[in-house]
């Protein structure tokens, strides 16, 4: 018995075991309806060992809203707890558990994997090419994430959930003050995740700079592009800060060094100087793309070429740059002198500079331009004003003597909601809206989209606001109760009703894909938005070849060009397509890597060096595996594309 | 003859082993903790400039621009990321 107890959740509640239950009857019912209905080879040939690009596109999404979802009903449960004083809906204990998760879960588990999904599904697409320049370490990439995305997921019913915030910071997170497993789950499980985000990071930028069509040069690129390619920089750039950052926690946590304890030679200050090395930097991963996704919408439905492409560009250049100066802003109060707050204050605020030249170009694309008001174009609407203003907040947190006053409080909180709900998440539900057609041939239902908009924002306003004035009244963030007479009573219920209404905003989101996948029309073109980029260009649905023959590209607007003004997008004669074979390697070895990961968390060490030599194994198959590809002929490509012409 | 030996990476390797000694050096030989620290920095950034250009071939192919920009890139970010730790960190405490 003692073996198991290890495995025994700390601090268990009825919500938990009943999340128990809830997990292992889904389990049950998944494994019984593939059975029942005979789709496991379906699954395996179509998913499971799939390397195109869309596909996996595809699962990151699912992941994405699944774990939107997760991190949810996270937050509704602290606004809950919040919403009266001294409410014991939470105990403290749970209370930390949840903030933690709903930070970790929201930035790493959802907000990576939707821009990874964009990624995925677009790049290829936009630049003309069949898949991407690796499409087996793109399968990789992505099993990755999933299992650590699930081996974090687990750890609220087996072994407890970390509850050292998000941040993780030492000396709390160190072993004196968080005896469980939970930061171990921590650890491990981004750990895995993070391996697949750089294996990303390296494919993308290989993709984008080798395999664009005929013609387009890196300055005739679309913007999402563009975007694209920065984040992914970046990544390749910080994503190696973490991996290490997050191995020297596991040393001290699980070997006895001493990088972040109080005593032996250890400073615990560095765990939060690493991780905002690689943090900052992580915040521009999320929303250039982002900012990528908005220049598509608005110069779309402006039906006018985005204006500044060059500066456009160049900001995204300087801001990759600069993301990586301006870090120590997250611990203005730890104690270092004014020099050096200083000059971190002075970069932070040189970032405002590039980010308002986009905000600008934005606005100076609708100036003349038609502006069709689409459920994307809705979003993106909604966007400018809202993120202006978590960015004048921003600027306002990056004065560090006036940091003194806002630091730690819920004017924090209430700045990086301000600009991830409205800058991150705002753009991932315009691009589903966006790419929804191109992906399964029909359109998300307009009006109850645009609903879902404003139910949004109107519960952004009231949940997000208030946080602004309690933080200047003191209230601290990441406490789980506060008293009557602190007066921030008022401001948290106004709060909680917004949460609720932006809960109902995320529903309606789930209501719409099952209403139109039920209503919608199939009747739709190819370029249903009127659009301007090549991944229009193609069939809907997108055969796995994507272009029969690469387009030839002129401008950033290709598609346009064609439409407009008479260029020929496509010649030539069909030619055999060379394509890679499905692979189950990734998945495997990925499902290995979630067992080492689970080992290693509960220092099981011979399943660790069991599974570590199987990691190898899979490894050294694949170099010495013999894997040419495939060849589509000439007649199938012909078969394909008069199917689709004539659907 | 000429074509076929590889003179550039034999000497290469050489120059290679000979850094190696040097840095090795510093655990047996007694010196202060500042000298022993240059000793390995410097000698660490030559070895890692060599094994890049003479054994990874950064300057072979057409993509040189790229990679001698990344690099430069990579070498940027990791020292204003050493130095602004050690900034904020250490000196300036
Ligand atoms: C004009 C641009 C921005 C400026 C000047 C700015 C400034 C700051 C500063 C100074 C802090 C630390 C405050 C404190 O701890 O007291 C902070 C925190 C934060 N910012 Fe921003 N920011 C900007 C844009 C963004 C963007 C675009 C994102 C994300 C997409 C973002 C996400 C965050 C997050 C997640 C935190 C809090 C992390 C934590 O401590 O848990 N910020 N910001
Ligand atoms: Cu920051």
């Amino acid at each position: 018995m003692d073996f198991f107890d290890r495995f025994a959740v700390p601090h268990p509640s009825i919500a938990i075991y009943a999340s128990m239950a809830a997990i292992g009857l889904t389990v049950i019912a998944v494994i019984a309806g593939l059975t029942y209905f005979k789709k496991w080879g379906y699954l395996w040939r179509e998913w499971l060992t799939t390397v195109d690009h869309k596909r996996i596109g595809i699962m990151y999404l699912l992941s994405a809203l699944l774990m939107l979802f997760r991190g949810g009903v996270d937050a509704i449960m602290m606004r809950a707890q919040l919403a009266v004083p001294e409410n014991t809906l939470l105990d403290a204990q749970h209370y930390n558990e949840i903030f933690t998760t709903h930070g970790i879960v929201m930035i790493l588990f959802m907000a990576m994997p939707f821009i990874m999904f964009f990624m995925n599904f677009v790049v290829p697409l936009q630049i003309g090419a069949r898949d991407v320049a690796f499409p087996r370490l793109n399968a990789l990439s992505f099993w990755l994430f999933f299992m650590g995305a699930m081996l974090f997921n687990i750890s609220f019913v087996v072994g407890g959930s970390p509850d050292a915030g998000w941040t993780s910071y030492f000396p709390l997170a160190g072993n004196e003050f968080s005896e469980s497993v939970g930061t171990n789950y921590y650890m491990i499980a981004i750990q895995i995740a993070g391996i697949g985000t750089l294996m990303t990071g390296i494919n993308f930028i290989t993709t984008i700079l080798k395999m664009r069509a005929p013609g387009m040069t890196l300055m005739k690129m679309p913007m999402f592009t563009w975007s694209a390619l920065i984040a992914n920089v970046i990544i390749v750039f910080a994503f190696p800060v973490l991996a290490v950052l997050l191995a020297m926690g596991t040393l001290d946590r699980q070997f006895g060094t001493h990088f972040f304890t109080m005593d032996n030679g250890g400073m615990d200050m560095l765990w939060a100087n690493i991780f905002w090395v690689w943090g900052h930097p992580e915040v521009y991963i999320l929303i250039l793309p982002a900012f990528g996704i908005y220049s598509e919408v608005i110069s779309t439905f402006a039906r006018r070429n985005l204006y500044g492409y060059k500066s456009m560009v160049g900001s995204m250049v300087i801001i990759s740059l600069l993301s990586f100066l301006v870090w120590a802003h997250h611990f203005f109060t730890m104690g270092q002198g004014a020099l050096t707050n200083s000059i971190f204050s002075i970069t932070t605020m040189a970032i405002a500079v590039p980010t308002g030249v986009k905000i600008f170009n934005w606005l100076l694309t609708l100036r003349k331009g038609k502006i069709v008001f689409t459920t994307p174009m809705l979003y993106s609407m909604l966007f400018i004003p809202l993120f202006t203003l978590g960015g004048v907040t921003g600027v306002m947190l990056a004065m560090s003597a006036a940091d003194y006053q806002y630091h730690n409080t819920m004017f924090l909180v209430a700045h990086f909601h301000n600009v991830i709900i409205p800058g991150v998440v705002y753009a991932m539900l315009a691009g589903l809206h966006y790419y929804w057609p191109k992906m399964f041939g029909f359109m998300l239902n307009e009006k109850i989209g645009k609903w879902t908009a404003w139910l949004l924002s109107i519960g952004f306003i009231f949940a997000f606001m208030p946080m602004y004035v309690s933080g200047l009244d003191g209230q601290a963030r990441r406490m789980y109760t506060y008293s009557e007479a602190s007066g921030f009573s008022l401001m948290n219920m106004i709060s909680f009703v917004g949460a609720a209404i932006m809960a109902i905003g995320f529903v309606l989101i789930v209501y719409n894909i099952y209403y139109s996948t039920r209503y919608e029309s199939r009747d739709i073109s190819n370029d249903p938005w009127d659009a301007r980029t090549l991944e229009w260009s193609t069939h809907t649905p997108v055969p796995e070849y994507n272009f029969a023959i690469l387009p030839d590209v002129r401008s950033n607007e290709a598609l346009w060009d064609a439409k407009k003004n008479g260029h020929v997008l496509f010649k030539g004669d069909y030619e055999k397509i060379h394509m890679p074979n499905n692979s189950g390697i990734p998945f495997i070895m990925s499902c290995i890597f979630f067992v080492w990961g689970f080992s290693f968390i509960f220092s099981l060490w011979i399943p660790v060096i069991v599974t570590t030599i199987g990691i190898f194994v899979c490894m050294a198959l694949r170099s010495f595996e013999q894997d040419h590809g495939r060849y589509i002929t000439v007649k199938e490509i012909e078969e394909t594309e008069t199917n689709l012409r004539g659907a | 003859m000429n074509q076929l030996f590889p003179m550039k990476q034999v000497l290469g390797f050489v120059f290679s082993l000979l850094l190696t000694t040097v840095a090795l050096a510093v655990y047996f030989l007694d010196m202060s903790f500042a000298a022993g620290m240059t000793i390995l920095l410097v000698t660490a950034f030559i070895q890692a400039g060599l094994q890049l250009v003479v054994f990874m071939h950064a300057g072979e192919t057409k993509d040189k621009g790229a990679i001698y920009t990344n690099v430069f890139y990579g070498l940027i970010i990791a020292l204003v990321t050493v130095f602004g730790t050690l900034l904020a960190m250490i000196w300036d405490m």
